[in-house]
C-alpha cells in the first residue's frame, strides 16, 4: 500500500492543465494510492461474471479476453440502444466547462481528466470514432480516437475515480450526469472482467450471505446481541430484536456496515433502541439475516447486478409476509430504492402502503415502493410528540450535517434529517451553502472507492468536504459530523483524522438514541460510545 | 492536438467557408448555385438531420427515472418542498424545463473554484460566477431575436411582431451612437450583443486554462462560424449595403419554392448566405443539437415520483438471484443452532449422518 502524503503536501494542488500537450496525447499513468486492487477470480465466478482471473491494474498485461474490442463495441452499441441517457449524453455536451471545477476529485487532485467533462470525453472520443461519421472521417479533428489497450486502461482508471455523486449534473445546463456515464463505463469494463476487489468481493458476499461483509446468519445475530448487551450496560434494559420473524408488520433493512464497524455500530444500536422504545406503542418489526444489506455494491458494477442484489428486499418481505419495509440510514441504498427498486423488482403488490403504526401517518410518498426511510419515520414520530427526548444528553456535541450525495441529489431528503437533529441535540451549525444540500460534496469514498489502498485518492476526493467541516470547526467549534449514510460513516473517520482530527462522525440515530428517555431505564452516565454524558464526567461508572 | 492546432484548424475551415462563395460568385458567377441550390441542400440537411437525430434518441428508451433532485422532495405536509427543483409531477417538470430552456437555470448555479494554499493555510472557496450564464443567455436570446428579425426578408407583408421587435431592438440605440445621422441605419442592440457574447465565449475558452484544455475544434468551429455570420451581416447592414429588394425577392422565391436569382446582389450577401447554410447543415451532426437534446434529458424532464408512481423499464428482464431457499440450505444448521427460524428443519437423513459423524 502506498504511503499517503501529509496534508500539507497533498493540499498543494495545481488546477492548471498543461498548456500545449493535449489530453489525448497524455497517456494514462496508473498511480499507487489512487487505484484500487483488481478483482479476484473467485468473486467474479460466484456471480458468473466474465473473465475471472488474477490481474493487477499496474501489470502491463491485463489478461483481457482475445476479442475484447468486439465485446466493448457490442456492449457499447447495446447500451446506446437501451439507455437514452447514454446516447444523449454522448451527443449534446458543448464543453462549456460549468462542471469542470465542481468535482471533488478534480478539486482535490488537479488531475484534468477528473474534470467531469473530460471523464466523459474519454468515452465520448471513442464513441465518435465508432459511431459517428464525422469521427470516422476526421479522427482527432472531430475529437475522435481509436479504442486501444491504453485508452481502455485510461477509462478504467478514471471510471474508478468517480463516486457517482452527481454534483456535476446539478450544474450542467443539459443535465448531463457523469454518474450515468460512469455506471455505463463500468458496465463495459465489467464485460471484460475489470472490476476492483473492493467492489467485486462485497458483491459476491452480498449475493451469498445477504450482506456485503459476508456476515453469516448466526454471526449477524451474534453481533446484534453484542449491541443489546452494550445497550443493557448503558440503560439497564434488555432490548432484544426479532430476526426473520414471519407475520411481523414491518421488515427493517439497513446497511451491514452499521453492524460491523464503529461508528456505524452506534447508529445500529440507535435503531435497536428506537425499536424497543416503540414496541409498547405498537411497533411490530423484524430484522432479516437474508435481506441483511441495505446497500448495493452491485450498483457500482452494472444495472443487472444491482437488480440481482436488490431482489432480496422484496423477496424477503414477501416470504415473511410483512406489510411494508423500513430502511436504515444509507446513501446509495436510497438512490437504488428511490430510483430503481420498483422498476427493477416491483411491483410489490403483496405489500401495503406504509403507515406508521405509532402515529397513523400514511407515508404517501412511498405508496408504490412500500419502503420508507427511517429518517422520515423518526421525523414523523418527533413531530407527533411520540418520543420523550432529552437533547441535553448530546450537549457535548456541536453538530454539523453532511448531506450524503444520493439522498440529496437522487431523492431530495434534506429537511427531515435536520429536523431530527435539531430535536435531539442543542448545538447545530450548517456548513457553507455551496457545500450542503443539493450542492453537497461527496465523502470521497462512494461508489465502491472506500478501500484502503486508494487512501490518497480518498483524502483528495474528500478535501472539499473536509475543508467545509474544518471551517465550521474553526468558526463554531463543531466536533461532530452527522450523516445518514453508512459509507460516510466508514469513510469519514479516516478523512476527519487526516484533515480535521478534532471532529468525529455519527449517524443521526445514534444521537436520537442518546437523547431518548426510556421508562424504567437506569440513570445513564455514558452515551452509546461509553463516553461520559455531559455533567456525568465524575461518575464512577465511567 | 492542442488548442493552437484546434483554433488553426477551425479558423482555417471558417476561412474556407467564407472564400468558397466569394470565389464562386465573384470569379465564376455561380449565383444560382450559392443562392438557391446550397440553401436548399442546407435546409434539407437541417430538417431531415434534426428529425433523424431526435427520432434516433427517442428510439432508445428511458429505462429508469433518474431526475437530479435539486431541492427538498415531497414528504410531509409540514415540510416545505421545492416543487420546481424537485418536481412531484408533470406541472413541476414543465416549470423546471421552462426555467432550464429559457433561463438556463442550472448554469445560473455556476460557481468558480478559488483554491489557495498560501501561508495562512488552505483556503477553498466557491465564488460568484454568473458571467458564463450571462454570456450564454445574451448569446442565445440575441440570436433568437436576430433570427426573428430576419422574417422581414421572408414574409410579405412583414408581420407586426417583426416590426415591433425591430423597433424595440433599434429604439434602444436611437441617438446613443454617434453613427446616427451619418447615413448608417439604426444600430440593433442584438447585433452588438451577439458579437460581444460570441467573442466572450471564445476568449473564455482561450483564456481559462481548464477551458483551453477541454476545448475541441468542434467548439471553436461553430463559434468562428457564428462570428463570421454576424460580422458579414453587420457589414452588409451598416457598411457594404446590398439591394434589399432583390434579396427579399430571392428569399421569398426560395420559400415559395419558385426560386429565381435577381441581378445585382453583392457578393457579401452570398457569403452571409453560405455561412448560414454551412451552419445549419452542420447543425444536426454537432454539439449544436443540445438545443433539442435539452428537452430529452432524463435528469431534468422527469418527476421525482418513483416511490409513489411506478416507472416501467421496457426491456426489464428476469435475472438470476440467490433465493432464500438456497441461502437457508447453506446456513440451515447454523441458523437452527442459534435459534433463528427456518423454513425447513434438518432432514432426518442429514440428522442421521450427523449423528454418525459424532
Amino acid at each position: 500500500m502506498a504511503d499517503t502524503p501529509k496534508p500539507d503536501e497533498l493540499s498543494k494542488v495545481d488546477h492548471t492543465p498543461p498548456l500545449f500537450k493535449g489530453w489525448m496525447d497524455t497517456p494514462v499513468e496508473i498511480k499507487p494510492g489512487i487505484y484500487c486492487y483488481g478483482s479476484k477470480p473467485k468473486d467474479l465466478k460466484y456471480v458468473d461474471f466474465p473473465n475471472p482471473r488474477d490481474w493487477s491494474p499496474v501489470d502491463d498485461d491485463w489478461k483481457l479476453p482475445e476479442n475484447w474490442e468486439e465485446i466493448v463495441h457490442e456492449g457499447f452499441k447495446d447500451r446506446l440502444d437501451r439507455f437514452r441517457s447514454v446516447k444523449l449524453f454522448m451527443d449534446i455536451c458543448v464543453r462549456c466547462g460549468a462542471c469542470a471545477d465542481k468535482c471533488h476529485f478534480f478539486i482535490g487532485s488537479g488531475d484534468p481528466k477528473n474534470m467531469p467533462v473530460l471523464r466523459a470525453e474519454l468515452i465520448r472520443s471513442v464513441y465518435r470514432k465508432k459511431f459517428t461519421t464525422g469521427g470516422k472521417l476526421l479522427g482527432r479533428f472531430a475529437g475522435a480516437r481509436e479504442l486501444d489497450e491504453d485508452v481502455l486502461k485510461e477509462w478504467w482508471y478514471y471510471l474508478y475515480q468517480c463516486t457517482e455523486c452527481r454534483r456535476c449534473s446539478l450544474f450542467c445546463p443539459y443535465g448531463i450526469d457523469t454518474a450515468e456515464i460512469t455506471i455505463f463505463g463500468r458496465e463495459l469494463t465489467n464485460l471484460l472482467g475489470l472490476n476492483t476487489d473492493w467492489v467485486a468481493a462485497p458483491v459476491a458476499n452480498c449475493y451469498r450471505t445477504g450482506n456485503h461483509l459476508g456476515i453469516q446468519p448466526h454471526a449477524y445475530k451474534d453481533m446484534l446481541e453484542f449491541f443489546t448487551d452494550e445497550i443493557e450496560d448503558i440503560t439497564g434494559l434488555r432490548m432484544d430484536p426479532d430476526y426473520n420473524r414471519k407475520g411481523a408488520e414491518i421488515l427493517f433493512i439497513t446497511p451491514s456496515g452499521d453492524v460491523f464497524a464503529d461508528p456505524g455500530t452506534f447508529t445500529c444500536m440507535g435503531y435497536l433502541m428506537l425499536f424497543y422504545y416503540l414496541k409498547s406503542l405498537g411497533l411490530d418489526i423484524t430484522w432479516s439475516t437474508y435481506a441483511s444489506e441495505g446497500g448495493n455494491f452491485g450498483f457500482f458494477t452494472s444495472h443487472e447486478m444491482a437488480k440481482r442484489l436488490n431482489a432480496k428486499m422484496y423477496a424477503e418481505a414477501e416470504r415473511l409476509g410483512v406489510k411494508w419495509i423500513l430502511g436504515g440510514e444509507c446513501g446509495h441504498m436510497w438512490r437504488v430504492i428511490n430510483q430503481y427498486m420498483d422498476t427493477f423488482n416491483g411491483p410489490p403488490d403483496f405489500l401495503e402502503e406504509p403507515v406508521s403504526p405509532i402515529t397513523g401517518t400514511k407515508f404517501e410518498n412511498a405508496k408504490a415502493t412500500k419502503m420508507t426511510h427511517i429518517i422520515e419515520f423518526t421525523a414523523d414520530l418527533i413531530r407527533n410528540n411520540k418520543l420523550k427526548l432529552e437533547p441535553s444528553r448530546n450537549d457535548n456535541l456541536k453538530v454539523t450535517f453532511h448531506d450524503s450525495c444520493n439522498p440529496a441529489r437522487g431523492m431530495g431528503i434534506l429537511e427531515e434529517p435536520r429536523y431530527v437533529i435539531k430535536n435531539v441535540c442543542n448545538n447545530f451549525y450548517e456548513m457553507p451553502p455551496s457545500t450542503i444540500r443539493e450542492q453537497t460534496f461527496c465523502c470521497g469514498g462512494g461508489a465502491g472507492l472506500n478501500a484502503g489502498e486508494d487512501m490518497e485518492l480518498r483524502m483528495r476526493g474528500g478535501l472539499p468536504r473536509a475543508n467545509a467541516v474544518k471551517y465550521v470547526h474553526e468558526k463554531y467549534g463543531v466536533n461532530m459530523l452527522a450523516c445518514i449514510c453508512a459509507i460516510d460513516r466508514a469513510v469519514f473517520p479516516d478523512l476527519m483524522q487526516y484533515w480535521v482530527p478534532e471532529v468525529e462522525v455519527t449517524g443521526v440515530h445514534e444521537m436520537v438514541a442518546n437523547a431518548l428517555v426510556f421508562d424504567g431505564e437506569k440513570e445513564r452516565t455514558t452515551n452509546l460510545r461509553g463516553e461520559p454524558l455531559p455533567g456525568m464526567e465524575d461518575e464512577e461508572d465511567v | 492536438m492542442n488548442f493552437v492546432l484546434s483554433i488553426l484548424f477551425s479558423g482555417f475551415a471558417v476561412v474556407l467557408v467564407v472564400l468558397i462563395p466569394w470565389v464562386g460568385v465573384w470569379a465564376f458567377d455561380l449565383r444560382f448555385f450559392f443562392g438557391v441550390i446550397v440553401p436548399y441542400l442546407a435546409m434539407a440537411t437541417f430538417f431531415i438531420g434534426i428529425v433523424v437525430r431526435v427520432i434516433d434518441w427517442g428510439r432508445s428508451p428511458v429505462p429508469f427515472r433518474i431526475p437530479t433532485t435539486a431541492g427538498q422532495e415531497w414528504s410531509f405536509p409540514w415540510i416545505k418542498r421545492n416543487p420546481i427543483d424537485n418536481p412531484k409531477g408533470t406541472g413541476g417538470v414543465i416549470v423546471r424545463m421552462i426555467f432550464e430552456v429559457l433561463l438556463f437555470r442550472s448554469l445560473f448555479r455556476n460557481t468558480s473554484l478559488e483554491y489557495r494554499n498560501a501561508d495562512g493555510g488552505l483556503r477553498v472557496n466557491y465564488e460568484w460566477e454568473k458571467w458564463l450564464w450571462l454570456a450564454a443567455l445574451v448569446f442565445h436570446w440575441s440570436f433568437l431575436v436576430i433570427f426573428l428579425r430576419h422574417f422581414r426578408f421572408f414574409l410579405e407583408p412583414v408581420p407586426a411582431f417583426v416590426t415591433l421587435l425591430e423597433n424595440l431592438d433599434g429604439f434602444l440605440q436611437m441617438g446613443v451612437l454617434p453613427l446616427n445621422g451619418l447615413g448608417i441605419p439604426d444600430v440593433y442592440i442584438t447585433d452588438l450583443l451577439l458579437l460581444a457574447a460570441v467573442t466572450y465565449l471564445f476568449l473564455r475558452r482561450l483564456y481559462l486554462p481548464q477551458m483551453r484544455y477541454i476545448s475541441l475544434p468542434a467548439d471553436y468551429f461553430p463559434l468562428f462560424l457564428i462570428l463570421a455570420l454576424g460580422l458579414s451581416g453587420v457589414l452588409m447592414r451598416y457598411f457594404i449595403r446590398v439591394d434589399i429588394t432583390a434579396v427579399k425577392e430571392l428569399a421569398i422565391g426560395l420559400f415559395k419554392f419558385s426560386p429565381k436569382v435577381p441581378e445585382g446582389i453583392g457578393v457579401i450577401f452570398y457569403i452571409h448566405l453560405f455561412i448560414i447554410s454551412v451552419l445549419i447543415a452542420y447543425f444536426p451532426f454537432s454539439k449544436l443539437m443540445h438545443f433539442a437534446g435539452v428537452f430529452l434529458s432524463p435528469t431534468r424532464n422527469l418527476s421525482n415520483n418513483n416511490r409513489y408512481v411506478r416507472h416501467v423499464n421496457p426491456w426489464n428482464y428476469p435475472v438470476a438471484t440467490h433465493t432464500y431457499e438456497e441461502y437457508e440450505d447453506e446456513f440451515r444448521e447454523h441458523m437452527i443452532e442459534v435459534g433463528l427460524p427456518v423454513e425447513k428443519g434438518i432432514e432426518p437423513e442429514a440428522k442421521a449422518e450427523e449423528a454418525e459423524k459424532e
